[in-house]
């Protein structure tokens, strides 16, 4: 006897804990097998592009902690690197590395959240993640001590950085840099030859090099895919050409290619803040920058490789005291094109932890 | 570093292949007629020595005048960059076709441009609203939007 079936849509989201915000995935499924996905998004659109043309330059920058509130600090150096640009101005050496220290420390603290969650998408409730948060509270304290913020930093100014690191920064720092590879070993223990996690993430939700290359994905998802592209190598900025450091790379693409990548990034972004250390210069850390920044007419980019990927500012200037307009080109947004193909074909379960692995973070998605 | 390629150089050899595109060099940038972009888009992606893989961003801009779309391509390979506009003159129908079947990365990317600046891509295989919701009336970052 013929069984009659039909698929089933069901809605993910918008409120559900596995979305990390406020996100929908439209899936179709046939028994547990996804034969279609649509990703609905926008509830967290507070249109940050508009509201950056009815503000100053400096204005903005605070709003910027609010797109990847995951990598704040990485979002206020992609904005104020692109004005810089724009307007032409210089920034001490020391508030350079003061901002490698900063992009590196945030590129830590974000993949630590990314892995922890994928470890909680996995089924691992909580505690895998809260030996993350441990490592991240410790970065959150040493934010603190620079600017008084744990979440929205508003730390980096046109010219370098709003002040100098205070004299219990740079020891307090030494100390995370000597203890953490110890927590990554911890890590590795708990994760790495795990085999729950392998056999969940194994050869799951693969994204293939040449879809990658394709579909503009950036960062760990397209290193993870066998792509060897990371901003601070190909286009350096800031003092990154003074530093050595590897960019890991997957062979798979899939969902454990991509934490794998995450955790080796932390290694390196420790090997970058013990060099940076090593070499920060003493002196100033804000050049003279007047209040109110009036760039001339024109047009700029500036992009940084954020913890998510390539995050980008165009910003145009008709010669007044607020962008013209501001387009920030955000890594999460564009990464996800490929969801839909990732998810074909497999269970739902699976889309949990593929679309975890992709490591989003709403504010920027939505701007 | 991700040099850029000289506009002037990039915007005579596309007028030599695609005369219709009319490219003339603006700044770093090549500015091309909007009906052509898809086949100088093809040019830029499938000639050897330009090879422009990555499509960094598709954006565009309100000049009162026209709507500007900026393309931002990078080659990942040859490591060098570069930006191509297309401009719309007509504000109520403005539109131009697009590169999604070359580069997948346009999806979101041309959605969004159409949601929130009104710029219809033909050819994009699902141009719906993106960041707004489906019967949200006007296009909010035109400079003549008022919320």
């Amino acid at each position: 006897m013929m069984i009659r079936t039909e698929p089933v849509v069901i809605n993910m989201g918008p409120q559900h804990p596995s979305t990390h915000g406020v996100f929908r995935m439209r899936v179709t499924l046939d028994g547990e097998v996804i034969i279609d996905m649509e990703p609905v998004f926008g509830y967290l659109h507070r249109g940050i592009e508009k509201l950056a043309e009815s503000r100053t330059y400096t204005q903005f920058i605070p709003m910027t902690d609010r797109l990847d509130y995951l990598a704040s600090m990485s979002n206020n150096l992609g904005y104020v690197l692109a004005v810089e640009k724009l307007a032409g101005i210089s920034v001490p050496p020391r508030a350079e590395y003061l901002r490698v220290i900063m992009a590196e420390m945030m590129r830590i603290s974000s993949h630590l959240m990314a892995v922890g969650f994928f470890i909680n998408d996995c089924g691992a409730l909580a505690t895998p993640l809260l030996y993350m948060y441990r490592e991240r509270e410790k970065l959150l304290d040493l934010f603190e001590m620079v600017c008084g913020q744990r979440l929205t930093y508003n730390y980096m100014r046109f010219g370098g950085v709003s002040h100098d690191v205070p004299p219990e920064f740079l020891p307090a720092l030494k100390r995370f840099v000597a203890e953490m590879p110890g927590f990554i070993d911890e890590y590795d223990q708990l994760l790495a030859e795990n085999e729950i996690l392998l056999v969940r993430a194994q050869g799951v939700g693969i994204l293939p090099r040449e879809l990658a290359l394709n579909a503009s994905v950036s960062g760990p998802v397209a290193r993870a895919s066998g792509i060897e592209w990371d901003i601070r190598r190909a286009d350096p900025y800031l003092v990154y050409d003074k530093f050595d450091f590897d960019i890991p790379t997957g062979t798979v693409g899939d969902c454990y290619d991509r934490y794998r990548v995450r955790i080796l990034e932390m290694r390196q972004s420790l090997r970058i803040l013990v060099q940076a250390i090593e070499q920060l210069p003493e002196g100033p850390v804000r050049s003279e920058v007047p209040h109110l920044v009036r760039p001339p007419e024109g047009e700029a980019y500036g992009h940084i490789e954020a913890p998510k990927g390539e995050l980008g500012f165009y910003l145009v200037s008709d010669g007044s005291i607020a962008p013209y307009r501001c387009h920030i080109r955000a890594p999460s947004f564009i990464n996800m094109t490929t969801l839909r193909d990732m998810v074909l074909g497999w269970k739902l379960a699976d889309a949990i932890i593929i679309f975890g692995s992709i490591d989003i973070v709403l504010g920027e998605v939505d701007r | 570093m991700t040099a850029p390629l000289a506009s002037s150089e990039i915007a005579q050899r596309i007028g030599k292949e695609l005369l219709q595109a009319e490219p003339r060099a603006e700044g770093d940038a090549v500015v091309v007629e909007p009906g052509s972009i898809l086949e100088v888009a093809r040019f830029l992606r499938e000639t050897p020595d330009l090879d422009f893989d990555y499509l960094v961003s598709i954006t565009a801009v309100d000049r009162w005048d026209y709507l500007e779309v900026v393309y931002r391509l990078v080659s990942r390979g040859h490591n060098h960059s570069l930006v191509v506009k297309a401009r719309c003159g007509d504000r109520d129908n403005a539109g131009l076709p697009s590169v999604v079947g070359l580069w997948r990365g346009a999806d979101f990317q041309e959605r969004e441009v159409f949601d929130l600046m009104g710029i219809r891509f033909e050819g994009h295989p699902n141009l719906r609203r993106i960041l707004t919701w489906d019967g949200f009336e006007g296009h909010p970052l035109r400079k003549d939007f008022l919320g």
